[in-house]
């Protein structure tokens, strides 16, 4: 589903990511791990072009985004992203957040768009609040109307980018409940997280990056338990 | 002192009166229509566009108005192959160019002040550029610029005594009229300038009342 070949990004003279390859399989619920600074959040924004690849290419789904003749508007409607600080457009309702880009991007009658909206705010629990401002929900729930806008795209693959970092830790576990139920029925997901406890119940690999690079991968059993390179060693100490 | 000198004008300073608002408005309407493409050629990626539009505001902004007033009228229609041209169509024109170039300013910093994370939310969807501007960034940035809006709308009507340097006969031009048959300066501009202050205040009070209400707004996230 994701192909990366050599990957690197530069902003001036700090080299961010220094050669990233791997591969995502369909289906598949990939969590990247790591201290700041070490190019997550970048790798992640390279992947729907948020951030300009220096070199190395990218596939996704077939489609070269990495290449510039590419519309890569065409693939961002398939590839769902979701922020640390959930940038919900504060001057819509909750209902209009979900049901904007359906309407304008995929042409979907207002109708059509509020029916999908509304189903998509009851799937995340949210289905009383689809008429409130963001300004007018918590942290949680606007993560979670976040996920609903961009499921409403229907895409094939999903990215987050810390997506509860910004919450209160009473918050964190209703928005990953709603992405568990999205791993369980089969999304595509790739996610930089924190949070161990989730990436060792849900994910099917964990990647460690640091410096730039992936420094080691694997099943949560193997990472966890047996972590082979000294830098994830010493990483998962001070933090589990 | 003798006001009643003054007030037998009444007809002629209400009529200045009137034409000194349908200037502003005129000027303030076009200069918003103006001022929105000249701040999104300023803002954009491809340089000679943005460099055209910064020459324009530089020159609108940074020279005085009463200049570009007698430039358009007097320096231009030979130019162009006219005799003259009427003094409401270059009071109208001047006034308009020269309040776009500062709303062009108001509405790149409205636009600037948005989140970035909000344009990549709405391209992060699949939106084009000019789709997020539209539907997601201009809306929020809009609302942000009502009240510099409404500031340079008062200083508009203030400035638009300008363009009695032309004969345009609005309200400064009215006065001038009631001077020069009564001889009577002191009388006649303080209750010019009385007219005016009527108007600035009472647009002002509607300023802050729009302050308040779209003051206490999202914090851009």
């Amino acid at each position: 589903m994701i192909t990366v070949n050599n990957l690197t990004k530069r902003f001036g003279k700090l080299e961010v990511l220094r050669g990233i390859s791997c591969h995502v399989a369909q289906k598949e619920v990939v969590v990247i791990i790591g201290p700041s600074g070490s190019g997550k959040s970048t790798f992640l924004r390279c992947l729907n072009r948020l951030e300009e690849a220096t070199s190395g290419e990218i596939i996704i789904d077939g489609i070269t985004v990495t290449d510039h003749k590419v519309d890569i508007n065409l693939v961002r409607q398939e590839v769902g992203m979701v922020f640390q600080r959930f940038n919900l457009f504060p001057h819509m309702t909750a209902l209009q957040n979900v049901a904007l880009a359906p309407m304008k991007v995929r042409k979907y009658s207002k109708k059509d768009a509020e029916v999908l909206a509304m189903s998509l705010l009851t799937r995340v629990g949210l289905a009383d609040k689809a008429h409130q401002y963001p300004e007018k929900l918590s942290g949680g729930q606007q993560q979670r109307v976040a996920i609903a806008r961009a499921l409403a795209m229907r895409p094939k693959i999903m990215l987050f980018d810390e997506p509860t970092s910004a919450l209160d830790p009473e918050m964190v576990g209703e928005v990953l409940d709603v992405m568990r139920s999205l791993a369980l029925e089969g999304m595509t997901m790739v996610i930089v997280s924190h949070e161990m406890g989730f990436a060792r119940e849900v994910s099917d690999r964990i990647m460690f990056m640091d410096d730039g690079l992936i420094l080691e991968e694997g099943t949560p059993e193997e990472f966890f338990q047996n972590p082979q390179n000294p830098r994830t060693q010493s990483f998962l100490s001070k933090i589990l | 002192m003798r006001f009643d000198d003054v007030f037998k004008y009444l007809p002629l300073l209400l009529q200045g009166t009137k034409i000194t608002i349908q200037l502003t408005v005129v000027a303030v309407g076009c200069g918003t229509v103006i001022g929105l493409f000249v701040s999104l050629m300023r803002l954009s990626r491809f340089r000679p566009l943005s460099l055209i539009a910064r020459c324009y505001t530089d020159f609108f902004r940074g020279t005085p108005l009463l200049t570009q007033i007698l430039l358009f009228h007097y320096g231009i229609p030979p130019i162009l192959g006219f005799n003259s041209f009427p003094a409401y169509i270059s009071a109208s024109i001047t006034l308009s160019l020269n309040s776009g170039a500062y709303i062009a300013e108001i509405f790149r910093a409205g636009i600037q002040s948005i989140h970035r994370g909000q344009m990549e939310a709405a391209r992060s969807l699949g939106m084009t550029y000019g789709q997020a501007m539209r539907y997601i960034i201009l809306p929020q940035a809009f609302k942000r610029s009502i009240p510099p809006l409404g500031n340079e709308f008062i200083a508009m009507l203030k400035d638009s005594s300008l363009v009695s340097v032309i004969s345009m006969p609005e309200l400064m031009m009215s006065g001038k009229i009631i001077v020069g048959r009564e001889y009577n300066a002191f009388e006649t501009f303080i209750v010019v300038a009385f007219i005016y202050l009527i108007m600035t205040t009472t647009i002002s009070q509607f300023v802050s009342y729009l302050e308040r209400v779209f003051g206490k707004d999202d914090h851009g996230e």
